[in-house]
């Protein structure tokens, strides 16, 4: 990326390189994002469904993991994808993949989470209603997500906005290379670093965009269900 | 439609229910039997276990102590029961599609849901509010919506726990209305109540709970005309509190 | 009904959008090579101009990991690349003793100097001794940033120290700030804190905010720092791609290499001198 050009003419310009690490950052944190709650939303919802042996314990845990600490998750990534690491042999090691695995990683506990807890809230609601109507476990479950959606949905960005915004993982796991693992965080890390800090920030704010847009989705998906369903 | 018998779940016997939460007793061997008919109406001070009562009869409580039996069996699956609970709680659908849940969770097959809807709702008098979200609707309309829920199971038994006790005369005489008739067409009501005026409306007999325990029971007019005991004749005059 | 419908559009979603993900590494998967290298020389803007000449040359994509020097070692040792092309010889030099690597092929060099603030706190501009600069920093306790991070330019740094007699370890006090991070970060921390540091030219050339920093004190032979580029000991790791590693380093120390290498400038400066030949580099 040219040094002294403004984010915003590249933007306008149209410059590959931009576009692509825009590109770049979208799948990766989509994807994690996406991995995240396929796994985060089931495990959340049995948690908060299910009665057992250290469930007190397992929620404070789960809660805790909200807050890992990009950086550490990273390195715990790299040096199992390391070549001198137990799945070396699987060559995942500064590709976006190593990324996704890092960030869904980092972003699966957010949404198991909140998931968590706005099943379990639901649940307290709809617990005699579902009793009363002798619905069945599988049906609860369903009933549970599906009625909590729009929670749900904010959980979900929540995850997508975190992995959209951290750079500690997949500067480790990606190698922030030129052209393949290189994202908006990342060439803001490094153009800062070349002391590019005007041309740093214009990516930034070209990211902070796109935060927002997420963080308007949510919004306007809460208020879509709100006005449906009272 | 003809009054339900076989394979039902009626007679419900209560033999020495004991129901214990923690250090307290809610139901304290209760003997009661509640047989097909007219509806039986439930009255008593707050705390009598009208509530526990019901719930146990619906079959969502074990006792701690005692029996309880449906038709004879002391283990029922719950298909032709139905329970109409005090807050009733909607869920976060229309009004339709409330009713479309409690059908799918009866296993009503979907393709006769549609024509089911349409006529719980009528039934209830909600009809042109089908697609309005439940949690929007008033609180008699939601009420109703209840029991149109309730309903949707095609029970032979429902039990109702204080359906008017937040409504104003009119929801409330629009409730009483759908209870007669959902009544004269052969569903047994098992209904609680704090509103003496509606028991008299409404019942059949009449059972007088008290701190758990069964203290009168017999047919409306009689009960009300000459109570037996002193519970009674004291809760009638509105002095038996607690 | 719309519940089936918004969940099969949902894994469509993350089906295509792990397809989109994977594909574009899948086409690059066959002559492309992993290069562990410095923050220092990807900061210079080397590889962002030397790179797409390599790929129309040899037809390699090269992937270049910056980290410090002694990550990027540390990197290669463990298999993750397959050439490494650093600047602290003493490091590579081990490097080679470890086994993990055959053969070091000196590529260029360029040098550091020391930069310091316009007002110069301890009174050093413009020498010529870098040991007489050093010691007058430490006396006057003026601020000094250190990289601290086991990179070229730290170990160099440390052996500047060591050089003029002075144990730093030890006789270091709050006016030495050691950061732990790249040349970069250095770089903006002594400019935002008007602070002495020690840089490699190229990136100092390079960098865009300069600040109140200025060159002290250039030219002293001490500051001398020779690249070195080296391939991945393939017996050790056979992971590794060693005839591209091979084809890649070739290209560095061939004429139209160092030729290439000689051509990089900044506002007409070249930043790094090609010394692919010269004995005992």
């Amino acid at each position: 990326m040219p040094d002294n050009v403004s984010a915003f003419h590249l933007l306008l310009t149209g410059d590959p390189t931009l576009f692509a690490i825009v590109r770049l950052s979208l799948l990766v944190s989509l994807s994690a994002g996406l991995i995240a709650a396929l796994i985060g939303v089931p495990l959340g919802a049995l948690i908060a469904l299910t009665a057992f042996r250290g469930r007190e314990l397992t929620i404070v845990v789960l809660n805790a993991l909200m807050g890992l600490p990009p950086v550490v998750v990273g390195l715990t990534v790299y040096l199992m994808l390391s070549r001198s690491g137990p799945l070396g042999s699987w060559g995942l090691l500064f590709t976006p993949e190593a990324m996704v695995v890092a960030q869904a990683l980092l972003v699966t506990p957010i949404i198991a989470a909140l998931t968590r807890q706005t099943i379990e809230d639901l649940w307290v609601e709809y617990r005699d209603e579902l009793a009363a109507m002798n619905v069945g476990p599988w049906r609860r479950v369903r009933t549970l997500i599906w009625d909590a959606r729009f929670s749900l949905v904010t959980a979900l960005l929540a995850g997508f906005g975190r992995a959209a915004a951290e750079v500690g993982a997949i500067i480790i796991v990606g190698g922030n290379i030129e052209g393949f693992t290189r994202t908006m965080t990342t060439a803001i890390a490094l153009e800062t670093s070349k002391g590019n800090l005007a041309l740093a920030i214009g990516l930034g704010t070209v990211l902070m965009i796109v935060v927002v847009l997420v963080s308007g989705l949510a919004w306007a998906a809460r208020r879509a269900g709100e006005r449906f369903a009272g | 439609m003809s009054v339900r018998t076989s394979s039902s779940d009626l007679p419900i016997r209560f033999l020495d229910v004991d129901i214990v939460a923690g250090d307290v007793t809610i139901l304290d061997r209760l003997s009661i039997n509640i047989s097909p008919g007219a509806p039986t109406v439930l009255i008593g001070p707050n705390g009598s276990g009208k509530t526990t009562f019901l719930r146990a009869a619906m079959g969502l409580i074990a006792p701690s102590g005692g029996r309880i039996t449906w038709g004879g069996r002391e283990v029922s699956v719950p298909t032709r029961r139905a329970i109409l609970l005090q807050r009733p709680v909607m869920l976060r659908r229309s009004a339709a599609g409330n009713i479309r849940y409690a059908l799918a969770a009866a296993g009503v097959p979907r393709a006769d849901h549609e024509q089911r809807v349409t006529k719980l709702l009528s039934l209830v008098g909600l009809q042109g509010l089908e697609g309005r979200p439940a949690r929007r609707l008033s609180g008699g309309e939601q009420q109703r919506l209840s029991l149109a829920r309730a309903l949707a199971r095609d029970p032979a038994v429902l039990f109702l726990d204080e359906p008017t006790a937040s409504l104003d005369p009119a929801a409330t005489k629009m409730i009483e209305d759908i209870v007669r008739a959902v009544s004269a067409g052969g569903v047994k009501i098992v209904m609680a109540t704090h509103d003496l005026g509606e028991a008299k409306r409404l019942a059949g007999d009449v059972v007088l709970l008290h701190r758990g325990r069964m203290v009168e029971t017999g047919p409306v007019d009689l009960f009300f005309a000459a109570p037996t005991t002193r519970e009674a004749k004291r809760f009638i005059a509105g002095e038996l509190l607690i | 009904m719309i519940f089936i419908h918004t969940r099969r559009t949902l894994i469509a979603i993350a089906a295509l959008g792990l397809v989109l993900a994977v594909a574009p590494t899948m086409a690059q998967e066959d002559r492309s090579i992993v290069v562990a290298s410095t923050t220092s020389t990807q900061d210079s803007g080397l590889f962002d101009y030397l790179l797409p000449i390599i790929k129309q040359k040899t037809g390699i994509t090269v992937k270049v990991v910056a980290q410090g020097t002694g990550q990027a070692l540390d990197t290669a040792r463990r298999g993750d690349a397959d050439v490494v092309f650093v600047h602290a010889k003493a490091e590579e030099l081990k490097f080679l003793a470890e086994g993990e690597s055959l053969k070091r092929y000196p590529v260029m060099y360029n040098d550091f100097v020391l930069l310091g603030p316009k007002n110069d706190p301890a009174g050093v501009a413009g020498m010529k001794d870098i040991g007489h600069a050093l010691r007058g920093i430490k006396d006057r306790r003026a601020s000094f940033i250190s990289r601290g991070d086991r990179s070229g330019t730290h170990v160099a740094e440390l052996a500047l120290w060591k050089d003029t007699g002075i144990d730093i370890d030890t006789e270091k006090g709050s006016w030495y700030k050691s950061i732990g991070q790249g040349m970069g970060a250095a770089l903006n921390t002594a400019s935002a804190s008007n602070a002495y540091v020690l840089c490699d030219r190229a990136t100092w050339l390079h960098f865009r905010n300069k600040g109140e920093l200025q060159i002290a004190v250039e030219g002293d032979r001490r500051m001398f720092n020779q690249y070195g580029v080296m391939l991945v000991n393939p017996d050790k790791h056979p992971n590794v791609k060693k005839l591209l590693g091979q084809e890649f380093i070739n290209y560095l120390i061939s004429p139209a290499g160092q030729n290439d290498i000689a051509n990089y400038e900044i506002d007409g400066q070249p930043l790094f001198y090609p010394n692919a030949n010269q004995a005992g580099a």
